[in-house]
């Protein structure tokens, strides 16, 4: 452990209003929810905050539900949470896909999708989910609520909107019309972070985005119009490898990343047609 | 605001294995930590500290969580569960001895607190699911698949 634990602050607010007022007051703060990436970052000594707010009192952001023809999913809903609600598996199936190879079951029962969402990571399992399904970030702070586009949410690497006295509320996803389909490819099926991770719907629209091929996660417009307008699977595939542009890391390698993805869209394809 | 207000309650009040427990350590102190340290409960291990291995695999409110992810602070008001708690002749302890699912033995309690929240009758794919989070080095798994499974099916005999 790098981080000195003793020494950092801790909010503790019970009230949704008490934890925006706090926010603003004694901002910066740094919220916490499941921990499962805040506490891999004071083990190795990477997360400069030391005042934190803790969200995991806040019930009222935990629910998932339907409101009118959206489903609205709490920013304190867990991995285990989303499995379980016979809501989410109805109306979206790609994202308990997700959820289910997020982790392990330890993870799957404290991590939060509005945390996965604020980390930002561009290998973030549901994020490419919720880029498909046009989702939408309900953000918060004491002035009231504002909703942002998931697909405008990210302005760069781990860069975001999110102002400082803004939290993630919820994320609301209008009905999804199509076939969803979810891979994720990594070295391990449970426990590994993503090489690539692609969700997609099929429709006469077809909707694809993918993970782990750039700073945030992204959609493949030039890809989704060529499938659209009847292109066969080799011609989006080649717009694919001209649309995606990845880079090598410590896990893998952009030649390896191109070649899955353009393997995993034939994959989605074919599964779904 | 001083940094009393950060901390409102105080000492943390939480049961660990059915028995109430306060501990007055700062609200970020890891579980693991104050349960190895303050409690002396040393059944719980720390492998990765950072939620990769599940070694300090424990219930918290009936859920396996890793106590190396959890502040204190979120402890409040909890059911912790640890290795400790299952005493000694739990069918799970007796099964993992009988087959061989420990070996070096860090991995064990963190295998065995992941096992309890497998359904009653658990097939072979929901035992690796549900065991998907936890490490092992020594065992290649196998024989602490088939620990599991026959201790399912013990623990479903005595109850029939």
């Amino acid at each position: 452990m790098r981080t000195a634990l003793s020494r950092l602050i801790l909010h503790e607010p019970s009230t949704v209003s008490a934890a925006l007022k706090l926010l603003r007051a004694e901002g910066p703060l740094v919220p916490i929810a499941g921990c499962t990436d805040v506490y891999v970052q004071f083990q190795f000594g990477t997360q400069p905050g030391t005042a934190f707010l803790d969200l995991s009192r806040l019930a009222p952001w935990r629910r998932i539900r339907e409101q009118g023809a959206v489903l609205s999913i709490g920013a304190l809903a867990t991995w285990t949470d989303i499995i379980r609600s016979r809501l989410v598996r109805r109306r979206l199936p790609m994202l308990v896909a997700a959820a289910k190879e997020i982790g392990g079951p330890q993870i799957q029962n404290r991590g939060t999708i509005g945390g996965n969402i604020a980390n930002g990571s561009p290998a973030g399992d549901s994020l490419p989910v919720l880029a498909a399904a046009e989702a939408v970030v309900v953000l918060a702070s004491a002035d009231g609520e504002r909703r942002v586009p998931f697909t405008a949410f990210y302005t760069g690497y781990r860069k975001s909107v999110l102002k400082p006295d803004e939290l993630i509320a919820a994320v609301e996803v209008p009905a999804v019309e199509g076939v969803q389909w979810f891979r994720k490819v990594g070295t391990r099926a449970a426990q590994a972070i993503s090489k690539v991770v692609m969700a997609a719907v099929r429709s006469p629209h077809p909707r694809i985005a993918l993970g782990s091929v750039a700073p945030t996660v992204v959609r493949l417009p030039r890809t989704e119009a060529a499938l659209g307008s009847g292109a066969s699977i080799a011609e989006a595939q080649r717009v694919l490898r001209e649309e995606v542009h990845p880079i090598d890391d410590i896990r893998s390698t952009a030649e390896y990343r191109l070649q899955v993805s353009a393997n995993l869209l034939a994959a989605f394809w074919e599964a779904t047609g | 605001m001083t940094a009393r207000r950060a901390r409102p309650a105080g000492p943390v009040a939480f049961t660990v294995n059915g028995r109430a427990v306060e501990v007055d350590r700062p609200p970020m102190a890891r579980l693991l930590d104050v349960l190895r340290e303050d409690l002396h409960l040393t059944g719980t291990k720390e492998g990765c500290g950072e939620g990769e291995c599940g070694a300090c695999t424990v219930l918290m409110d009936g859920e396996p969580v890793c106590s190396c992810l959890v502040p204190l602070a979120q402890a409040r008001g909890a059911e912790v569960v640890t290795i400790e708690g299952l005493g000694a002749a739990h069918p799970l302890q007796r099964a993992f001895v009988r087959e061989g699912g420990a070996q070096c033995g860090m991995c064990t309690p963190g295998m065995i607190m992941a096992a309890l929240a497998l359904p009653a009758k658990p097939s072979l794919a929901q035992v690796r699911t549900g065991l998907a989070g936890n490490l092992c080095r020594c065992t290649g798994y196998e024989a602490i698949y088939r620990a599991v499974q026959t201790a399912a099916a013990e623990i479903r005999e005595r109850g029939a």
